[in-house]
């Protein structure tokens, strides 16, 4: 399964080998960790939990990476995104795909990652100093998406 | 009957994750529902407010205001998203 949403950690090491096992034309491996800051519009998070929509969540993921491998000549791709609570420097999310050349690669990873962040349903929720509070969600990652506007059919 | 679900932000503030609705006769897309939770008045018309960017899914698909809405649906608000 090319997606999975867990509260357990996961080992980029581990993943990569498997990703790769047993296909010979893949010459290429690009992976993104994507981590828990501890200052956020600097105040100081101590914890953070994510929710999702179970059933949607992991049907959202899965058509992105489907788009990714129309649009890309990958040869694999794997997404696993936590939730529950989490501490900074903890490991959230992880993407990566597997290619014959970095080109491919390199490109559905990012491709993967702005997608996942403006359209999966994910949310997160920040323990501060000051209180919790759900977090907003960013224009900036919402331009970053965009820079990959569908493609003329 | 359908299933409402409310997700994040807005589950805290409604005070619950999901209803059973009976829908009367002239809510028959997502425009129409919403403005009918909207008329519940307080926190409802707040939050579902036309000017909030809230994100409406069916049956875990993304819809838009003219999507249908039909008995047995599954009709999911959701905040804008912040994974990753």
């Amino acid at each position: 399964m090319p997606v999975r949403v867990q509260p357990e950690d996961f080992d980029l090491g581990a993943e990569i080998l498997n990703l790769r096992r047993g296909n010979t034309g893949i010459g290429a491996v690009a992976s993104f960790v994507g981590l828990v800051r501890d200052l956020n519009h600097s105040t100081t998070v101590t914890e953070m939990t994510l929710e999702h929509y179970p059933g949607m969540t992991e049907k959202a993921l899965a058509e992105i990476v489907e788009e990714a491998k129309r649009r890309w000549n990958i040869i694999n791709a794997l997404v696993i995104h936590r939730i529950g609570p989490l501490k900074p420097s903890d490991q959230i999310v992880l993407v990566a795909v597997s290619s014959a050349h970095r080109g491919d690669a390199f490109a559905a990873c990012e491709f993967i990652m702005d997608y996942l962040k403006t359209k999966a349903p994910f949310w997160k929720k920040e323990q501060t100093e000051a209180g919790a509070h759900w977090v907003d969600a960013r224009e900036s990652d919402e331009s970053a998406a965009q820079r990959w506007a569908a493609p003329s059919a | 009957m359908i299933t409402l679900l409310y997700f994040a932000r807005l589950r805290e503030t409604f005070g619950f994750s999901s209803e059973q609705a009976n829908l009367p006769a002239d809510v028959t897309d997502v425009r129409s529902l919403t403005e009918w939770l909207r008329r519940r008045g307080g926190t409802w018309r707040d939050e579902l407010a036309q000017d909030k960017p809230v994100r409406v899914a069916v049956n875990q698909d993304m819809a838009t205001a003219d999507t249908a809405v039909r008995d047995g649906d599954e009709v999911a608000f959701l905040p804008p998203v912040t994974g990753g």
